[in-house]
Parts: C-alpha cells; structure tokens; sequence
C-alpha cells in the first residue's frame, strides 16, 4: 500500500521534506510505517524516543493497522500556548 | 469559537464572544512570547501548527470542559507563523455563571493546549535556535 507521511516542525527540519511517500506492504501497523520511516531517515530521533504517530488527524498507537490512502503525520513534542 | 491564525489575536473580539446574559464571570487569558528562556535572549519566535488536526484537538479540550462544568461560553485563538517578542500567541476567553469555575475552566484549557495540540515553538537566538519540548530528540 501506499502512503504519504506528514512531517512537522523539529522532523520537517531533519528529514528536510514536508512529506514523502512509502510503499509497504498490505496489513502494515503503525510500527512498520515507523521502521520505514527510521530506515529512511536514521537521524529523525534517538533510538529510545518513542515518535507519536496522527493517523486521519488522531492520535493513533503503534499496533493500528494502516488502509492505503491514509493520511499520517509525525507528531514531534507539542509546545503550543505561551 | 476556535481560531487558528497567522493574522494578531483581537482579545476583545474573543472575549465578545463569551459574553452573554448567563455570564456574571468573564476570564481573558493571553499567552504573550517572553524575551528570556533562562538567561539566553529570544529574537524572535515562530510556530509550527499541522492546522487541521490542531483544531480538531482544540474542539475536544473544548468539549471536555463543558462536558465537566456545564454551562460555559469557551472562545480559544492561537497564532502561528512568526511571532515577536511581547506579540499574543494565545487567548482563551471563558463565560461562567462565577468566578471560581471560569478560573478552572481557563485552566484547565491552557494546561491541555500544552499537552495534546500539535503546535510547535521554535525559540530563535542570535546563536541558533531550539524546538521547545524537543530536547529528548537530541543526540546522547
């Protein structure tokens, strides 16, 4: 399946894209997206960071199945307000 | 009423928004960017929103708050874009019958915009800058 991942703010600056596409295969979880997405960028985060995932704008955890066509962003540490 | 912008935040205009003959309580809270981070010199400040999911997770704090005290008028605006020092970046503003849960509702809607929305802070110094929250990211 095909998917197009979102990145904002600390790993837009280290993967250098906005987003990009990945090919994985049927029955792929939220994990397998992950691994692709580390394999692809080794720098985006420290090994031990866990990275939250939004799937269709939720929150989503590493066990979800994924549809292709889904719409995914990584989610860095929010600091919103003041 | 939930806004995102990259235009300046009108309090009054917010505040309008929750004022209605229910109300006897008005609470106008707005987040302002500060020119110190510890000791180090802020110039500037931008922030990040993936917008469409950000509003979706404004409308649920919104909606958690009423669903716990009820009857409260809730407005929130945050800014994005670049932002100077001293320049608004948040307002809520809360109708209440009192005082005391108009105090509780602002903040308890302020602790959650920190906790779930996906808004980004980037402080800019003459030096470099950082990704506010983001130091667990950094190489060991």
């Amino acid at each position: 399946m095909r998917l197009t991942v979102q990145y904002y703010a600390l790993y837009r600056e280290r993967t250098g894209v906005r987003y990009d596409v990945f090919d994985l295969k049927e029955d792929s979880l939220v994990s397998d997206m992950l691994t692709a997405v580390r394999t692809r960028y080794p720098h985006l985060a420290p090994a031990t960071v866990n990275i939250l995932v939004a799937v269709n704008e939720e929150y989503a955890d590493k066990h979800q199945p994924l549809s292709s066509g889904d719409s995914i962003a990584l989610i860095p540490p929010v600091s919103g307000g003041s | 009423m939930i806004l995102l912008t990259q235009e300046p935040l009108e309090a009054r205009y917010l505040t309008s928004k929750v004022t209605r003959d229910r109300n006897g309580a008005i609470i106008t809270f707005l987040g302002n960017t500060r020119r110190l981070n510890g000791n180090k010199e802020v110039l500037f400040l931008e922030y990040e929103a993936y917008e469409p999911m950000a509003l979706r997770e404004l409308e649920k704090i919104k909606r958690a708050a009423i669903d716990k005290w009820g009857d409260v008028d809730i407005a929130i605006a945050h800014r994005f874009g670049r932002l100077e020092i001293e320049d608004t970046s948040l307002v809520v503003a809360v109708g209440s019958k009192h005082r005391r849960e108009g105090f509780e509702v602002c903040s308890f809607i302020v602790d959650r915009i920190k906790e779930t929305v996906p808004i980004w802070k980037k402080e800019v110094f003459a030096d470099g800058s950082i990704w506010v929250g983001c130091q667990s990211h950094n190489p060991h």
